[in-house]
C-alpha cells in the first residue's frame, strides 16, 4: 500500500507539469507540507514534450532540471505519479481527497538499468511522442523522465514475456502483483493545475488530417525536431520518409472559431514562429516555411521574436485562413485559399503541413470533482465559490510557460494563505 | 423602382454598412466578418472567371461604403447555395441567407444588372407560384425554357424530354398544367391577403414606404 502523510495544513497540487511543480516547489518552500499528484509516469508535462522553448530557444530539459534539484533537495512535497484525483469532498481548509494510483508494476529499487527493455518484444504506442513512434512493453517513458523509474505496459501482464520481464531484472525492482489502489488524504487547500491538450485536429475536417499522413499537428512536430523523437531529430514526413522542406503551417487550426474553440490560444503563433526556426535549422537555405494566418498575435516582448522571423527570407507569409487540403499522387497536400492580401487564389503544394492546433483544458471545469467556477472553454476561473481550490498554468487558460509559471506562483501564495489560517486556529 | 434607390440613398448618406445591416435580409452579421478568408477560399464562384467578388470581398466592399460595386455586382445571384462558407466561417456568419437578402434588396430597389438570368428564373418563378398559390411545374419550364426564343426552347425542350416523360409517369408532372389545369390551392384569396400583409409588415420593420 502506498502511505501518505498528510493533514489539513498540507496542500494539494494536482498536476505536475511546470505550473504545478512550480507551484509545490513554491509553497514547500515556505515550509508547508505539499502533496503532487500527476497522472503520468513521470513529472514535467507538456514542456518536455517540445523540443526547444520560445523566446530563447533554450531547451526544456534545462528548467525542468532546475526544478528537479529543488525537488530532490526539498524533503516536504511527496510525490504520486500515475494517480489522479477522483473525489473531493469537505471545504477550504478541510478537504478529504480521493487518488486512484495506477500499478506501474516497477517499485522503487529500479536502477533504471534497461534490462527488462531489452528483454521485452510486445511493442506499445509511444504516448511521449505522441503516438508517432512505438516503444517496448517495458519502457522509460522518456530519457530525462523524473522519477528514472521504468514502466510496464498492462498489455502483458500474465502474460509469460511478463515472467520473461521480471526474470530480466537484477534489483527485484519488479513486481507483477500491483494492483490498482485508492487513498484518501487530507488537504487544507488545493492547486489545480492539469494543463492542456491539443485540440483534436480530426474535428478540423476540410484539414482532413488522420487521413492525410503528412497532415499533422504542431505538437507532433516538436517530436519530428527533437533529436530524442521518433526520427532522431530529421524533419521527416510520416508517409514516405521524405526530407519535408518545404513545410506550411496553419494558424488558428481550430481556434478562434466558433465551430470549434472559442478563444484564441494565444501560443501558437509564437509557436509556429518558432518552429520555422527548426526547418531553417535543419536544412539551412533549402528549407521553406509558410505561414498561413488570419493575423499573427506575438504578445508583448515577442514582437522582436516575430520580427526576426519576418527578416527570414526563408520564410513566408500568407494572410489567409486556409479553406482546404487536398493530396496529391506523390503524396504532397495541396493547399486551397484565398490570399486576402489581393485577393490572390492560390491551391499550393508543400511537403508537409503542420496544423497549429489550440489548446483546451485537459480537464473541463465540469470535470473536476468539486464546485468550481469554469468559463465556456473549460478553463477554470478565479472565484470565490472554489474556495480552498485554486488554478494554476493552462488549467486556467491558454498561457506560455512563463505566464503558466507566473500564475501557479500566484495560486502557491492562495494556498499557503488557506493553510496559514487553518494553523492559527488549530494553534 | 428608382424612386427606391432615392428614398435609400438619402436615407443613410454615406453609411452603405448601416443601409445593408437595415434593409438587407441578416445584413446585420456583416460587421461581424473578420476578413479571414475562409469563405472566398470555399466559394465556387471564385473559381469562376464570371463570378466578380467572392463573399469576404462583398462583406469589405460594403464596409467600404462601395454601394454600386456591391448592388451591381453578379455574386449575390452566382451563389450556388452550396453552404460551404457559412460551415467553415469560424464566425458563424449566416453567409449563403446574406448573399440572397442582398441580391433581394439590390432587386426592390431596382439596381440588380440586367438580364441576370437567376433574377429571372427567381422572377419567374415567384410569379408562377403566387399565382395561383402553387407552382405550376410545365408553365414554370415553358417560360424558362423560351426565354431566348422559340428555337432555343425547343432545342431545350428536346433535351429534357426524357426525363419530363420520367415526371409524368411518376407523377410528378402534370400535362394539364400547360392549359392552366393541374393542382391548385383551395383559398388563393387568403394566400394573396397574407402575401400583401407580410409585405406590409417587412416595410414596416424596415421603416419604408412600399
Ligand atoms: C506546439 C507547442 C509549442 C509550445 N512551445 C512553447 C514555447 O516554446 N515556449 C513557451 O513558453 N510555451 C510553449 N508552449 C506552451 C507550453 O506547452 C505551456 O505553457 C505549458 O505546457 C503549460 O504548463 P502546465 O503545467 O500549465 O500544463 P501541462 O504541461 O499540460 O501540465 C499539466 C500536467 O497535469 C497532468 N494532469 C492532467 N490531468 C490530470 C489529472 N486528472 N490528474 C493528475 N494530473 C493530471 C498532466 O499529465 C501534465 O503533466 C507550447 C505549446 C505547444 C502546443
Ligand atoms: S525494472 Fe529492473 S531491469 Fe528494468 S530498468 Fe529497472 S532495475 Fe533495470
Ligand atoms: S495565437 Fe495565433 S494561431 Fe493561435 S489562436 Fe491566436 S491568432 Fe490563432
Ligand atoms: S469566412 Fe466568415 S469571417 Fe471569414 S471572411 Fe468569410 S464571412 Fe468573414
Ligand atoms: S453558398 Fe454561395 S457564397 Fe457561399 S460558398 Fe456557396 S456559392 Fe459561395
Amino acid at each position: 500500500m502506498t502511505s501518505v502523510v498528510a493533514t489539513n495544513q498540507s496542500i494539494l497540487v494536482v498536476g505536475g507539469g511546470i505550473a504545478g511543480m512550480t507551484a509545490a516547489l513554491e509553497a514547500a518552500e515556505t515550509g508547508k507540507q505539499v502533496v503532487l499528484v500527476e497522472k503520468n509516469p513521470y513529472l514535467g508535462g507538456r514542456t518536455v514534450q517540445l523540443y526547444r522553448y520560445f523566446p530563447k530557444m533554450c531547451h526544456p530539459s534545462c528548467g525542468l532540471e532546475i526544478n528537479l534539484r529543488r525537488l530532490k533537495a526539498n524533503p516536504r512535497i511527496q510525490v504520486l505519479t500515475m494517480a489522479e484525483v477522483t473525489g473531493i469532498s469537505g471545504a477550504k481548509g478541510n478537504y478529504s481527497v480521493n487518488v486512484k494510483l495506477a500499478p506501474r508494476f516497477v517499485n522503487e529499487n529500479c536502477t533504471a538499468c534497461g534490462e527488462c527493455n531489452r528483454v521485452a518484444t510486445t511493442e506499445v504506442a509511444d504516448a511521449f511522442n505522441y503516438n508517432l513512434g512505438k516503444v517496448k512493453a517495458a519502457y522509460l517513458p522518456s530519457d530525462m523522465a523524473y522519477p528514472q523509474r521504468y514502466v510496464i505496459d498492462p498489455s502483458v501482464i500474465g502474460s509469460a514475456e511478463a515472467d520473461t520481464i521480471k526474470a530480466a531484472c537484477k534489483y527485484g525492482a519488479i513486481d507483477l502483483d500491483m494492483k490498482e489502489e485508492t487513498v484518501t488524504l487530507n488537504a487544507g487547500a488545493i492547486v489545480w493545475a492539469t494543463g492542456w491538450q491539443p485540440y483534436d485536429a480530426e474535428k478540423i475536417t476540410p484539414y482532413r488530417y488522420g487521413e492525410f499522413k503528412n497532415v499533422i499537428t504542431n505538437v507532433e512536430f516538436e517530436r519530428l525536431a527533437d533529436p530524442h523523437g521518433p526520427t532522431g531529430g530529421k524533419i521527416l514526413r510520416p508517409s514516405d520518409g521524405k526530407e519535408a522542406k518545404n513545410i506550411a503551417f496553419i494558424q488558428c487550426a481550430g481556434s478562434r472559431d466558433e465551430n470549434h474553440l472559442r478563444h484564441c490560444s494565444r501560443f501558437c503563433c509564437m509557436a509556429s514562429l518558432k518552429q520555422t526556426k527548426y526547418v531553417q535549422e535543419a536544412w539551412g537555405d533549402e528549407g521553406k516555411s509558410t505561414i498561413y494566418y488570419i493575423d499573427i498575435r506575438a504578445i508583448d516582448r515577442f514582437e522582436d521574436f516575430y520580427q526576426e522571423v519576418k527578416a527570414n527570407p526563408n520564410v513566408c507569409f500568407v494572410k489567409s485562413k486556409v479553406a482546404r487540403i487536398s493530396e496529391d499522387k506523390n503524396g504532397d497536400p495541396r493547399l486551397w485559399g484565398v490570399n486576402t492580401e489581393g485577393y490572390i487564389r492560390y491551391a499550393e503544394p508543400h511537403d508537409l503541413v503542420v496544423l497549429a492546433v489550440g489548446m483546451e483544458p485537459s480537464v473541463k471545469g465540469v470535470d473536476i470533482p468539486a464546485e468550481v467556477m469554469s468559463d465556456s472553454s473549460g478553463f477554470l476561473m478565479a472565484d470565490p465559490v472554489n474556495a480552498g481550490i485554486f488554478g494554476a498554468g493552462c488549467a486556467t487558460n491558454a498561457l506560455d510557460v512563463n505566464r503558466a509559471v507566473q500564475s501557479a506562483t500566484a495560486a502557491a501564495l492562495r494556498a499557503v494563505q488557506v493553510v496559514n489560517k487553518v494553523a492559527r486556529a488549530e494553534a | 423602382m428608382s424612386d427606391m434607390n432615392q428614398q435609400m440613398t438619402a436615407k443613410y448618406k454615406n453609411n452603405f454598412l448601416k443601409e445593408i445591416e437595415e434593409q438587407a435580409e441578416m445584413g446585420d452579421w456583416v460587421k461581424m466578418c473578420m476578413q479571414c478568408g475562409v469563405c472566398s477560399g470555399s466559394c465556387p464562384t471564385n473559381f469562376h472567371p464570371g463570378w466578380d467578388h467572392p463573399p469576404q470581398e462583398i462583406f469589405m466592399l460594403i464596409r467600404a461604403g462601395k454601394r454600386d460595386e456591391v448592388l451591381n455586382s453578379q455574386s449575390m445571384w452566382m451563389c450556388t447555395s452550396c453552404y460551404n462558407c457559412y460551415v467553415r466561417c469560424p464566425r458563424k456568419i449566416p453567409i449563403t441567407h446574406i448573399m440572397h437578402g442582398i441580391a433581394e434588396y439590390a432587386y426592390r430597389i431596382g439596381r440588380a444588372p440586367k438580364n441576370q438570368p437567376t433574377l429571372h428564373l427567381s422572377q419567374t418563378f415567384w410569379n408562377n407560384c403566387t399565382k395561383n398559390g402553387r407552382v405550376n411545374e410545365v408553365q414554370l419550364t415553358q417560360t424558362l425554357y423560351f426565354k431566348d426564343g422559340i428555337a432555343d426552347g425547343i432545342k431545350k425542350a428536346m433535351a429534357m424530354q426524357a426525363a419530363a416523360l420520367g415526371l409524368v409517369k411518376a407523377g410528378r408532372l402534370n400535362p394539364m398544367e400547360a392549359l392552366g389545369g393541374g393542382h391548385k390551392c383551395k383559398d388563393i384569396k387568403g394566400i394573396h391577403a397574407m402575401l400583401a400583409k407580410a409585405k406590409e409588415l417587412e416595410a414596416k420593420r424596415k421603416g419604408r414606404t412600399a
